[in-house]
């Protein structure tokens, strides 16, 4: 089992992840203006941004693929040049790309993958539970280059991992998966957390660093916009939206008729400032205006409205 | 066994799993390509006058048609092996493994050389019925061999880092390696050459490892052995330092 890998660190106050003033160009391109975060043991950690905004590279530069200009990452307290030895078996990273080795079976990939990091016979058990848990049992003797995306992506993950990292990176883990293998791999990560294994995550469907993600840091071009616990951002927005439908498809009157965003074959989306226009007031304007309501639903801000917000950009395929 | 020790011997294994994995074109292809050689060359020039005194032309090219051969898979072995990872993007893992620059060097370069070793075993058995050498000087054989194998994997390394597609590598196999080792005298003594293209090709390094494995077979070479030693070791000490220093700097491969 995957038990509690970084609790001695933990003890010391190390910080899982250290990033202290990261800097990276390439050529004119800014692509990291001075990053610089902690990540405690045990978080389970989103790190969000639009396509381009640097998430990658910063990854990159965690694993060591990647020379920052200036600044230093530690991981576990190890910097991770200086002491990159030590960083490397305490960290494991998924990458972005569908990498693979088309020499290898799955099980020898896996097996090969945990001597690098020094991990002998010991580690096996350990490779056929992963094997077990991300459902590759039937692929085992089968080559990388025979397996599907969805399964490559399994193997990556299985790869990051063979060693027991107690920091694990994983870089939009469930872009182009489909929705039976995402529930299995937040299942897994969860489980993983569970363990006492800091989880640090990339991904465009919003919704999934909401559910699993106790904080959250937004990165845009090059620089952290936002870094906060995950209900505490959720706050901030300070809106709720309404949805309406009238009656006989009545139209709104002209005082609020300012704050709808969407209008879909009658069903209006309103957008109130929590302060400003209580709910209770639109209620009172469309009486007093005879307006009778047919259908009516609130809903609360998520991670997609406040990004949108701090970045003006849509995060891309969340909803 | 340190963490560290295991980490090496997994990538040396990783690395003779891929050529082993393929032998039919790692080894036996460079071996059935030699033979031809052999078979072609020893017709032709049959009947001419021995190129040294009481040693056969057939006898006189099997050394240096197997360095030959050494010099093009080591260096082939480890370049297309880079050059595959980074196409195909798996070099990430070896590069966020905990692995050092020598650890690096050392595992491509002795499964290279492990590589080398099988041709060479697989080509002199395989004129042994038509040909039995001698085996005069087996520790300079042996030296020449190890520092021109690991040499040129050191050099096929280098090409891996610098370059960025495989018509790169294809260029540096055929205007470098190629036609270096074939002006070697592979398959003359230099001393029947011109006068200018005798003095070039003593500024080829593989006419020393050529010359000097040939030497450890007869006892005799075109120069003193302790030369065509200095000229290999040289070589090796000097590719190797280029190559270690890309990969302790991250030359092209840490962006
Ligand atoms: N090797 C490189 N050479 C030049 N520019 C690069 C390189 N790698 C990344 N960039 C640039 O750096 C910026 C950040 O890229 P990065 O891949 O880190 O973004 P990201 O946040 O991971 O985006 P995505 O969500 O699309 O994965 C981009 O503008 C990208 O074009
Ligand atoms: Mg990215």
């Amino acid at each position: 089992m995957y038990s509690n890998p970084q609790k001695t660190d933990a003890a010391a106050g190390t910080a899982a992840l250290q990033i202290r003033d990261v800097r990276k160009r390439y050529g004119s391109l800014e692509a990291l203006r001075g990053v610089s975060f902690d990540i405690a043991p045990g978080e389970f950690f989103a790190l969000l941004g639009p396509n381009g905004a640097g998430k990658s590279t910063l990854i990159s530069i965690i694993a060591g693929l990647v020379g920052a200009d200036t600044g230093s990452v530690a991981v576990m307290g190890h910097d991770t040049v200086k002491d990159f030895r030590a960083a490397r078996r305490k960290l494991g990273v998924v990458p972005q790309e569908l990498v693979f080795d088309p020499f290898f079976k799955v099980r020898e990939l896996l097996r090969i993958q945990a001597g690098y990091y020094g991990c002998g016979k010991e580690s096996w058990p350990w490779i056929e539970e992963m094997l077990e848990r991300l459902d590759l049992a039937s692929k085992t003797e089968v080559s990388m280059r025979a397996l599907s995306g969805g399964m490559k992506r399994r193997v990556l993950i299985a790869q990051a991992l063979v060693h027991k990292p107690p920091l694990v990176i994983l870089d939009e883990p469930t872009a182009g998966v489909d929705v039976e293998l995402r529930r299995t791999l937040w299942a897994f990560m969860r489980e993983l957390h569970a363990q006492g294994t800091t989880v640090v995550l990339t991904t465009h469907y919003l919704e999934e660093a909401q559910e699993l993600c106790s904080r959250v840091a937004i990165l845009d071009r090059g620089a952290v916009q936002v870094i906060e616990p995950t209900p505490q951002l959720l706050a901030r927005h300070p809106y709720r939206f309404l949805r309406l439908k009238l009656a006989g498809g009545a139209q709104l009157p002209e005082s609020l008729r300012e704050l709808v965003t969407a209008n879909v074959e009658g069903v209006m989306e309103l957008k109130l400032e929590t302060r400003r226009h209580p709910i209770g007031a639109v209620f009172e304007a469309l009486r007093s205006a005879g307006l009778a309501i047919e259908d009516v639903q609130t809903r609360e801000p998520d991670l997609e409205d406040i990004f949108i917000e701090l970045t003006g950009h849509k995060a891309g395929n969340g909803r | 066994m340190t963490p560290d020790q295991l980490g090496f011997l997994t990538l040396l294994k990783k690395e003779v799993m891929r050529f082993w994995s393929v032998l039919g074109q790692t080894v036996t292809a460079p071996v059935i390509t030699a033979l031809l050689y052999l078979l072609v060359f020893a017709q032709a020039m049959a009947g001419r006058a021995p190129v040294y005194p009481g040693i056969g032309y057939t006898e006189f090219l099997i050394p240096g048609l197997v360095m030959m051969t050494v010099i093009q898979n080591a260096f082939a072995n480890t370049s297309s092996s880079l050059m595959q990872s980074k196409m195909m993007g798996n070099i990430v893992f070896l590069q966020m493994a905990p692995l050092g620059p020598l650890q690096w060097f050392a595992a491509y370069i002795l499964a290279a050389i492990a590589r080398c070793a099988l041709v060479s075993v697989a080509m002199v058995l395989a004129t042994l019925p038509f040909v039995q050498l001698p085996v005069r000087e087996p520790l300079a054989a042996l030296a020449v061999f190890l520092l021109a194998a690991g040499s040129l994997a050191a050099l096929g390394l280098i090409a891996g880092i610098v370059a960025e597609k495989f018509d790169h590598i294809a260029a540096f196999t055929n205007f470098l390696i190629t036609p270096l080792s074939f002006l070697s005298g592979v398959f003359y003594s230099v001393h029947a050459l011109p006068p200018l293209w005798f003095k070039a090709s003593h500024l080829n390094p593989f006419f020393y490892m050529i010359d000097g494995f040939r030497y450890g077979f007869f006892g005799h070479g075109d120069v003193p052995i302790a030369l065509s030693l200095a000229w290999s070791l040289g070589f090796f000490l000097l590719v190797s330092a280029i190559c270690m220093w890309m990969l302790v700097t991250g030359y092209r491969l840490k962006r």
